[in-house]
């Protein structure tokens, strides 16, 4: 535990440079031999915000067509390592990545990337919904159109209905889809975001503790749409319900103070976790 | 200390009166805040109302004003001109427009002093004896060019008696109004005591009648002529110069801070300019005046008192305005709205333009109408760049000379004829706040109206 401490106290005054990188700890990792294909790869990424390390050498694999929960204790950095995937801390003032993270083995961060693209492949569903503040059929149709995915209105009003209904939503907003997407529940804009994200057709959907501002209904609502997305999208979901996580996902990753302890089948890290932070977690002995 | 917080009877019965103990004084404090909230509310509506009482009370007699209905006789003995020229087959237009001209010149050289003298005459009750200066006395100087001109335009009056209603003088407006103390010996008044008694009974007899005065809002100023000096000037050339700021700093300001706030790469030169752009705000705006006098007219040559200088300087003040109020608006965003849109692919441009920009919209249209409304009101500026001369015209461009709504109450404020225009500049005082109450409603008004869309 000191010997980390220290090695992180390092990091504080001067980033660990590519030599240091992946000595300071050792992720136990349990392969998953029925794991579909990688689609991510994520390899020694390090995340600073202006001088502190949020994340230190963080390194995964996210097999495609599947679900793959973080979890861990507030502040860890599974939010950080999320927004990583599909960039977004490059809107956050500050702060910097370090490390490769690969989708179909193409770097996201290398220079020929562009990010709308990227995040038209990789979209994402927040922690709190937010819809925009305009007509739930513009809040879905407002991908497809920035990325012109429709090339006529009918085929838009298509793309709207079949997210909506993917999303669960259909049935329940098909008489107003031009009222304000604001003025919905909060686990139907939650929804409504879903639809939202696969309106645009992304591989990847991240999702930010989706269901942390919902009731069990709406969550549990929320919960069965992501097993029946996992058919067509991989999908990367942050918790902080063990049950939650069990539940949905075939890997799971656990975060600990900006590293990752342990990753590996979900069924195995909660039946069976190798490392002791992991277990005290899942067990409730911290976070 | 652990003692208290014992889950005891006694603990929680001790912990009580504790609080209990403080209630008084934090209750005491509360009254006492909200007390002297309502005196500085109470203080500052007692000053804007005793401000508008003061220019309303002084102003408002301003808008009516003693006309004298009487009867005009075109005098064909006075009036001695040749029938009008009549454009000859084979005549050239040059020709014709010379041949006009001369003969507007032979009807300007008329005694029109005297026609108006006639009609005031005409008005006097019989056996009342005034001398011809004591009878055109009793109106305004301007009155004799307005019966030239309806002769102009219509020459077939010539021999006719046409019902007619005329401005009674500035001096005369007073002495009715008693804005000029009646007491005073003969030799202090502006009248002589055949005028201050002809017009006493004019009143009573219903001649002279107090109506409203439009020529506030249609005429230009004047000296000659006081009573009938209007507004039209100034209003116009604040027009002007409003819309070269509506139409230069609200897209430069909006421009530049959307930059500043959403594209500009934060260093010490975005910090640089934002410090500049928060200085500029503070700078006194007679400075933007000198500026605008060296650089508009002296370096670029522009011409002297013409809105478009104005309307260069006040855009130049109102610009940091609209920039501070659009990027605070910017900032209010939520920053969930901004990671919707660019989570979804969103460039941010797309970010801006489609999400960011219609909700702040509101905010940014309140900023600039108040930025706009201030600028309207800023006269020490417009003194440096001319606009303070006596410029009897309408405005036809920006380019013109002109006046504007403030440079007059200031101009008016200087006027001799004090007891005449003391009214008059709190008229236009009346005229302008009436403006920015305008303007102000509109953008509180225009903001419900989005809000509600949203
Ligand atoms: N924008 C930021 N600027 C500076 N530090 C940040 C920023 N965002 C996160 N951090 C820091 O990085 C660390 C990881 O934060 P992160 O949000 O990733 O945690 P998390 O695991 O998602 O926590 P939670 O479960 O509470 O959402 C924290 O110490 C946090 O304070
Ligand atoms: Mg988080």
């Amino acid at each position: 535990m000191t010997s980390l401490f220290r090695s992180s106290l390092q990091g504080v005054a001067a980033p660990p440079t590519a030599l240091e990188a992946g000595d300071g700890y050792q992720t136990v990792r349990t392969p998953d031999p029925k794991a579909k294909p990688t689609r991510l790869s994520a390899h020694d990424v390090c995340v600073f915000y202006g001088d502190k390390q949020a994340l230190e050498n963080v390194s995964i694999d996210i097999p495609e067509r599947s679900v793959s929960a973080l979890i861990g204790p507030s502040g860890c950095g599974k939010s950080t390592f999320l927004r990583c995937l599909n960039r977004m801390n490059d809107t956050i003032e500050g702060a910097r990545v370090t490390g490769e993270i690969t989708l179909d083995g193409e770097n996201l961060y290398s220079p020929q990337v562009d990010v709308v693209e990227l995040r038209a492949r990789i979209g994402m569903v927040f922690q709190k919904p937010n819809p925009f503040p305009k007509s739930i059929f513009e809040n879905v149709a407002y991908g497809p159109k920035i990325h012109g995915l429709a090339r006529s209105k009918s085929e838009l009003e298509e793309i709207v209905v079949t997210s909506l209904k993917r999303a669960g939503l259909f049935e329940e907003v098909k008489d107003r889809l031009h009222a304000p997407g604001t003025g919905l529940s909060g686990g139907q804009q939650q929804r409504l975001c879903i639809a939202r994200a696969i309106a645009v057709g992304p591989e990847v959907i991240l999702m930010d503790e989706p269901c942390s501002a919902l009731d069990p209904i709406a969550t549990s609502i929320i919960e069965e749409l992501i097993d029946e997305l996992r058919e067509n999208y991989t999908i990367i979901i942050v918790t902080h319900s063990m049950q939650q996580a069990a539940r949905v996902s075939q890997k799971t990753a656990f975060f600990h103070l900006g590293k990752l302890i342990e990753e590996g089948p979900t069924e195995r890290i909660f039946t069976n976790p190798r490392d002791k932070k992991t277990q005290d977690y899942i067990t409730g002995r911290i976070g | 200390m652990t003692d208290s917080f014992t889950v005891s009877s006694s603990g929680a019965e001790r912990r009580r009166a504790r609080i209990r103990a403080g209630l008084g004084r934090r209750h005491l404090f509360e009254r006492i805040f909200r007390g002297l909230g309502v005196l500085a509310i109470l203080i500052a509506l007692a000053l804007v109302g005793s401000l508008f009482w003061m220019v309303i009370s002084k102003g408002y007699p301003a808008f009516t004003q003693a006309n004298l209905e009487t009867e005009v006789y075109f005098d064909p003995d006075i009036i001695k001109v040749d029938p009008p020229p009549q454009q000859q087959p084979g005549q050239s237009a040059a020709d014709f427009r010379a041949q006009r001209l001369a003969w507007q010149r032979q009807v300007t050289m008329s005694n029109w002093n005297r026609v108006v003298e006639q009609a005031v005459r005409a008005a006097v009750p019989p056996g009342l004896e005034i001398t011809a200066r004591e009878a055109t006395a009793l109106v305004d100087a301007g009155e004799r060019h307005r019966l030239r001109d309806i002769f102009v335009e219509n020459p077939g009056l010539l021999g006719e008696r046409l019902p007619f209603t005329m401005l009674a003088s500035a001096d005369v407006d007073n002495w009715l109004k008693g804005t000029i103390d009646r007491d005073l010996p003969d030799e202090r008044q502006q009248l002589s005591p055949a005028t201050r008694a002809l017009a006493d009974q004019l009143l009573e007899s219903g001649a002279i009648q107090f109506k409203f005065a439009w020529h506030i809002f249609t005429n230009v100023d004047s000296r000659s002529a006081p009573a009938s000096a209007g507004l039209a000037g100034g209003l116009v050339g604040s027009l002007y110069m409003m819309l070269v700021v509506v139409l230069l700093a609200v897209p430069i300001g909006v421009a530049s801070a959307i930059y500043l706030e959403e594209f500009a790469p934060k260093n010490r030169l975005t910090d640089l300019i934002e410090v500049n752009i928060n200085n500029l705000a503070a700078v006194p705006s007679i400075v933007f005046g000198l500026f605008g006098a060296a650089v508009f007219i002296k370096y670029i040559g522009l011409p002297l008192s013409a809105p478009i200088v104005g309307g260069l300087v006040l855009t130049l003040m109102t610009l940091p305005t609209i920039i501070i109020a659009t990027r605070s608006s910017l900032r209010a965003v939520p920053p969930s709205l901004r990671q919707a849109a660019l989570g979804l692919g969103a460039s941010r441009t797309q970010m801006v333009f489609h999400h960011v920009l219609p909700v702040t919209l509101p905010g940014i249209l309140t900023a600039t109408i108040i930025g706009v409304a201030q600028a309207l009101g800023e006269t020490a500026p417009l003194l440096l760049i001319g606009m303070n001369a006596f410029v009897a015209a309408v405005p036809g461009t920006p380019f013109d000379q002109s006046t504007a709504l403030p440079a007059q109450i200031y101009l008016w404020q200087g006027n001799e004829n004090r007891n005449f225009f003391e009214a008059r500049t709190s008229a236009a005082i009346m005229v302008l706040l009436t403006l920015m109450i305008t303007m102000n409603a509109i953008a509180v008004l225009l903001r419900q109206r989005l809000e509600r869309l949203k």
